[in-house]
């Protein structure tokens, strides 16, 4: 029975030096700009880096837990975008900030997380890596759609149509969508606000972390993993594939759709072209480098390698060459057999040392 | 009446009559051994007792109820559990979350309670953990339950097959080749193993097996497949000495 205690407190253990190292984090950016240190140029990386590390963990969530293979991500955060900044568009005179900015994330959630099932029911039964193939294709469409969508309000309600012309708004109707210019203004809808979005972000990410973190480490989370163990014997033992990995990819998709609203609100034009397929990539090699299946991995990936080519601009010379040195070092860091062996002496040496300390 | 009762079962991969009206009626709490030669149909035979693939003919009665058809998490909860001749453990998980993964049905509560960490998530985790180390104990690897699965050697891989399969509370427990790389010591321990697991669980085990020491030392009756087909069944002493069974099988 110790045994077990031990095991569980081990994996809390883990998941509050998550929590501690994004608050330690925080604590330190905010210092940092209190006294002055924090350049402009970084200051306004503080949250774009908030959103690709929630789109980086729960991409995780995926790719780690699930072991599907999703190449769409930026579709989900597109979506959640868009339908959040529509929503703020619309009741920006109705609804004080805090509030319409907390029903914009749930929503941008929730139409996320819609698109997710729609993709997951028909995809996720079949065996094989369908997955990537119809996510990418998703992620492409969604933008092609939103590209050519308008989106106006009048007293009459919501117009939508595919040319500006074709919204026949009364007089005093207002645009919101405006196709491939996409939606403006959405930040100045929050500018009392401002100041704190980084502190959203980070709030966000600790949501974020808590959902996936408690939920890998609980009954359906166990279920999840043991599809992508070994899907045949997952269903010896009565566990539905299908059900478990479209609760991981649909909640996936709904924080990837969070992290697309905190993107569209920290902008004053949002386009659609952001969300393309090199998106999806760049999170899927936050995914990759910080290791699979390793959250807080995920969250310090992305920190390196969204921050570094900024800070290496002065550099301009050698700024890739930095940048693909870090990328080789943390490959070989994670994944190198031995590296990895490497690793997991150190982490025994260190515990065997906490345990002889115990013992005596 | 019968706990497993098989007419008739038959499936066709291809030209291949894999297995060709394959019958068998296996009493409560039996210990029966399915033996044959190489590619004889044994493990098709397990993969159509669980829904793996579906028969081209045949019924399969469970304890009385027909489960011919039906899936393999519906044949799981209708009590039948597996091992798997090539060991397919959650490789990546640790050795007690293999044997929870096996309680999933038994102590359920909603993937919410998990996220919010609600009462019902420590009461029915605890009772998991409670419920798992004891089955890891009666396979000895209590010990190990921290492990990841994959880093266990072999025979215990095959053991911790066993505990994750018990954990689902079945009526029948289908054993693949369980002595399958075991030296001769492991063997024998793993027959005790059997021995007490069907007595003291209440369980009825078909084992399919190629050690004829662990086969004539615990299996009470058993079929012989060739060719897909049944040669000769019956009590084991009288099924091994049969002259049939000799040229076919032990013969060779
Ligand atoms: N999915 C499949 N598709 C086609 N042929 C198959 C399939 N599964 C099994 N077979 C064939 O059916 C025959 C019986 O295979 P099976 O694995 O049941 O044999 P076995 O008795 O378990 O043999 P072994 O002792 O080697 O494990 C073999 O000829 C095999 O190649
Ligand atoms: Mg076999």
């Amino acid at each position: 029975m110790a045994d077990m205690k031990k095991s569980m407190s081990k994996t809390s253990k883990n998941n509050y030096i998550t929590y501690a190292m994004v608050i330690a984090i925080f604590i330190v950016v905010q210092a940092l700009s209190a006294t002055g240190n924090l350049s402009r140029l970084l200051t306004g990386l503080l949250v774009p880096l908030c959103v690709y590390t929630i789109a980086a963990v729960s991409l995780n969530l995926v790719v780690g837990f699930s072991g599907e293979l999703s190449l769409g991500h930026a579709g989900f955060m597109c979506v959640g975008a868009y339908s959040s900044a529509l929503f703020s568009s619309v009741f920006a005179d109705t609804l004080p900030s805090v509030p319409r900015l907390i029903l914009a994330i749930l929503i941008g959630a929730a139409v996320a997380a819609v698109f997710g099932i729609l993709i997951g029911i028909p995809v996720l039964r079949l065996r094989g890596d369908y997955l990537a193939i119809v996510t990418l294709a998703f992620g492409e469409i969604i933008k092609n759609l939103i590209n050519v969508l308008y989106v106006g309000v009048d007293e009459n309600g919501l117009h939508v149509a595919v040319s500006s012309a074709g919204l026949n708004l009364a007089a005093g109707g207002k645009q919101i969508m405006k196709g491939a210019l996409g939606i403006s203004g959405t930040a100045t809808l929050y500018k009392d606000i401002k100041d704190y979005f980084f502190l959203i972000g980070v709030i966000l990410i600790l949501i974020t972390l808590f959902i996936v973190q408690n939920l890998v480490n609980s009954r359906s989370g166990r279920a999840i993993t043991s599809t992508r163990d070994n899907r045949i014997a997952a269903e010896s033992v009565g566990i539905s594939v299908t059900k478990y990995k479209l609760m991981a990819f649909t909640i996936s998709a709904a924080l990837a759709g969070v992290a697309g609203v905190l993107y569209a609100h920290n902008l004053s034009m949002l386009k659609v072209s952001t969300f393309d397929y090199n998106l999806s990539i760049l999170v899927l090699v936050y995914v990759v480098l910080g290791g699979i299946g390793n959250l807080r991995g995920s969250i310090i990936a992305t920190i390196i390698l969204y921050a570094l080519p900024e800070l290496l601009r002065g550099f301009s010379t050698y700024r890739m060459l930095i940048y693909a040195v870090v990328l080789i070092a943390m490959m070989l860091f994670n994944w190198a057999p031995a590296a990895r062996n490497f690793r997991s002496r150190i982490l025994e040496r260190l515990r065997g040392n906490r345990k002889k300390k115990e013992a005596a | 009446m019968a706990m497993l009762e098989v007419n008739n079962l038959s499936i066709q991969f291809g030209g291949l009559r894999a297995v060709d009206g394959f019958q068998v009626s296996i009493e409560k709490g039996r210990l029966y051994g399915l033996i044959g030669p190489n590619g004889a149909g044994k493990t098709t035979v397990f993969n159509l007792l669980t829904g793996v693939y579906k028969p081209t003919e045949g019924v399969i009665r469970l304890d009385g109820e027909d489960i011919t058809g039906k899936s393999t998490i519906e044949i799981n909860r209708a009590g039948i559990a597996r091992t798997f001749q090539n060991i397919r453990l959650f490789g990546a998980m640790s050795v007690l979350d293999n044997v929870k993964a096996g309680l999933h049905n038994d102590h359920k509560y909603s993937t919410l309670a998990g996220i919010l960490r609600l009462p019902s998530y420590f009461k029915a985790e605890k009772e998991m953990n409670e419920k798992a180390m004891e089955l890891l104990r009666v396979f000895g690897l209590d010990g190990e339950a921290e492990y990841l699965a994959s880093n266990l050697p072999y025979g215990k891989q095959r053991k911790l097959e066993i505990a994750r399969a018990m954990a689902t509370n079945p009526k029948l427990l289908l054993l693949d080749e369980p002595a399958a790389g075991m030296n001769p010591n492991e063997t024998a321990e793993l027959m005790k193993t059997i021995h007490f697991v069907r007595d003291n669980f209440d369980m009825t085990i078909l084992l399919i097996e190629h050690d004829m020491k662990l086969v004539s030392g615990i299996c009470e009756e058993l079929t012989v497949l060739n060719f897909g087909q049944v040669l000769c069944q019956g009590k084991t002493a009288e099924v091994l000495s049969n002259p049939q069974v000799i040229t076919a099988y032990l013969g060779e």
